[in-house]
């Protein structure tokens, strides 16, 4: 989890969505060496990432706490999809945008490197985060013996071999719940290097391999195994076209996608679809809506599955993200407006928030337990939760604020990982 | 989402407006109230599908043969008459005319997957010869992270073996266990039986959202680390009142068949 680079100017132009009118011209023509890929000019920080990732942050710490009313402002409630696709696709977006500069300019091996101290720091941040869990079921272990959860108090029984749960838990097989988006994104950035080179050939085959994989996925049923049984909570062989896709996009296909991103039958499509997403998932809490659904379409369509990132899901992403471009233009004020500088600030500094966003669920879930678990007490801890990642991410960067006039300017911009975020 | 929550406080003001519409209409005789704590929106006790072997067996008098299959969560321990199965027989008894038996045994697989418990089934249901068969799982494969959809063929080759043997089944899903939420993953399984309920038309009581209400609305705090057995006996009360008349609804026995 160190705080790698500083953040400079580095940028991102041509996000999924920018109208051609937006687009500002590639400025350094000579930069765009590989006639393949295209990358933007460089500019002022798209602040529609930091922003969707630090919602998403907010969101996955929400999510990760007991239920409580904010639960309901939560988007997986309206909807298939939730925080963890604008996540994943935010950080494929932005690792493929910080990454592939340095692949051209650097080279495949200089790119590559960087990737892997990326990756390493996610590492080391999953194994801190493994730590505190292990404390914290440990001491719940020890401590909880409600005579009517004997048979819940079953998932103790790892720590009877610590030696065997610890190591397999480094080897990132044994993944307790709330903490499987991590040892995603590790697996996604270890592709990375082979992704972006595919990509410098041609973006295009790059991705339909991706998809091809995703359906390969499907068919033949292929999946991680963990420890000690079962399978990875979110399969990397199917959440990885989300990544490509981010990182396509990041790479020129936004630009190429902008026509169908602003016409009206997009739009359309995309409403329609949210709209019906959101009866059924009304379905789900009312069942009394539930027989006006047709029963052929339930068997079709359920189970809507998360673990191989189910295309229900996938395309409620879309929809969603069509419809944010087109109504959140780049230039909107709004984002420089104070009120949403909290969520940008979060979204700047992606992978120290999001492991104290895991964090700080851990801990809620003991202060309910341990103190009192009214719904006043719940609301108090998502809204201290937030609050403390809104300073916590401020402090780092004022850190980085104070690294920059220390004299760290030989630093290069390009290898930004915040920009390639993390988590 | 404020529309739900204003949409379930609608649903509440009806349930409770219900109760007392039909204690009107009701002879003065005792009938035992529900206790204010087992309070449910009613949302929570519906269901589409039909239980018609248990209603065909009330209506002609035979006797109603109940069998549990279970977990550890089925009892609580040294308690065994404060269980929900017990609770769920003695308010059946209550419930239906005296003339009908009721009896309700357990068939506890302690520690077996879906899988593995779906395999005794035939075997079971040859010794015992149950109406209503209510199969209470999930915990265990959610607590050793078994593969949902494996999970869920398990569920179908389960329902499958005790409908062939000839019973109404009722599916059962997990507790909801707010301490061990951070570490148990409910969800997948929790979809996955529901999925199996709707496919072969069975009721699926959904004790996990109805703890879960319980817990919102303050009836019972589930975090509390309490050692003492008094909580599992009222939520298992609850559990055994809610299911008795979700299987009565079920069977669609009106009040004709009903005692009270």
């Amino acid at each position: 989890m160190t705080i790698a680079d500083q953040v400079t100017g580095s940028t991102i132009a041509g996000t999924a969505g920018t109208k051609p009118a937006e687009v500002k011209p590639v400025e350094a023509k000579s930069r765009v060496a590989a006639p393949a890929i295209t990358l933007p000019a460089i500019g002022e920080r798209e602040l529609r990432l930091d922003l969707f990732r630090g919602l998403a942050l907010w969101l996955i710490f929400i999510d990760h706490l007991p239920p409580n009313l904010l639960t309901w402002f939560t988007i997986r409630n309206y909807g298939f999809s939730d925080a963890t696709e604008i996540f994943i696709f935010i950080s494929g977006y932005t690792a493929a945008f910080v990454y592939g500069r340095a692949m051209l300019e650097n080279g495949f091996v200089i790119a590559a490197a960087r990737v892997l101290r990326r990756v390493w720091q996610i590492y080391v941040a999953h194994v801190f985060l493994f730590t505190i869990f292990l404390a914290e079921i440990s001491y719940v272990a020890t401590s909880f013996e409600n005579p009517l959860y004997t048979e819940e108090m079953g998932i103790m029984d790892f720590l009877k071999q610590p030696d065997v749960t610890i190591v397999q838990a480094l080897l990132l097989r044994f993944r307790p719940v709330n903490m499987d988006v991590l040892p995603l994104y590790i697996v996604l950035m270890l592709a990375l290097p082979l992704i972006l080179w595919s990509m410098k050939w041609k973006p295009d085959v790059t991705l339909a391999m991706s998809a091809l994989l995703y359906a390969a996925t499907w068919e033949f049923d292929l999946y991680f195994s963990a420890y000690p049984n079962g399978f990875w909570a979110f399969n990397p062989l199917a959440w990885q076209l989300l990544f490509v896709f981010g990182a396509w996009c990041a790479l020129g296909g936004a630009r190429r996608m902008s026509r169908i991103l602003a016409s009206p039958v997009t739009m359309w499509i995309s409403i329609a679809y949210l709209v019906a997403a959101f009866y059924v998932t009304l379905t789900w809490y009312v069942p009394q809506l539930g027989h006006l659904m047709p029963k052929r379409l339930e068997q079709w369509m359920y189970p809507i599955d998360k673990t191989d990132l189910d295309v229900l899901r996938f395309t409620h992403f879309l929809a969603l993200s069509a419809l944010t471009v087109r109504f959140l233009p780049r230039e909107w004020p709004g984002l420089k407006s104070p009120w949403l500088r909290p969520l940008i600030l979060c979204g700047q500094h992606s992978l120290e928030i999001f492991c104290l966003g895991v964090f700080l669920a851990f801990a809620g879930h003991f202060i309910l337990a341990e103190v009192s678990g009214g719904p006043a007490m719940h609301a108090l801890i998502s809204l201290s939760g937030i609050l403390i990642m809104w300073g916590v991410a401020w402090v780092i960067s004022w850190y980085k604020r104070v690294a920059d006039k220390s004299g760290a300017k030989t630093k290069n911009a390009v290898g930004n990982a915040d920009l390639a975020g993390g988590g | 989402m404020k529309a739900k929550v204003l949409l379930s406080l609608i649903l509440l003001c009806g349930y409770l407006a219900a109760p007392s519409a039909r204690a009107d209409d009701a002879a003065p005789a005792a009938t035992p109230a529900v206790p204010a704590a087992c309070e449910l929106p009613p949302y929570l006790l519906t269901t589409e599908s039909q239980l018609h072997k248990v209603a065909d067996a009330v209506t002609s008098g035979k006797p109603l043969e109940i069998l549990v299959v279970g977990s550890r969560s089925t009892t609580i321990p040294f308690s065994e008459d404060s269980s929900y199965p017990a609770r769920m027989q003695a308010i059946l008894k209550e419930k239906l005319p005296p003339s009908e038996t009721v009896h309700v045994s357990v068939e506890i697989q302690s520690k077996k997957t879906a899988e593995e418990a779906a395999g005794t089934f035939v075997k079971l249901m040859e010794a015992k010869t149950p109406t209503l068969v209510i199969w209470q799982t999930g915990t265990v494969d959610a607590i050793r992270s078994i593969d949902p959809d494996d999970f869920r063929g398990a569920v179908t080759d389960g329902v499958a073996a005790l409908q062939n043997a000839g019973a109404d089944v009722v599916l059962m899903n997990l507790q909801y266990s707010p301490r061990t939420e951070s570490m148990i993953s409910a969800p997948p399984y929790l979809d996955n039986m529901r999925v199996v309920a709707q496919e072969h038309d069975i009721p699926l009581f959904d004790r996990f959202a109805i703890m879960r209400q319980w817990n919102d609305q303050g009836q019972f705090d589930l975090f509390s680390p309490s050692r003492g057995p008094e909580l599992a006996k009222q939520v298992h009360d609850c559990i055994g009142r809610a299911l008795a008349q979700f299987v009565l609804d079920a069977a669609h026995l009106g009040p004709a068949q009903q005692q009270n």
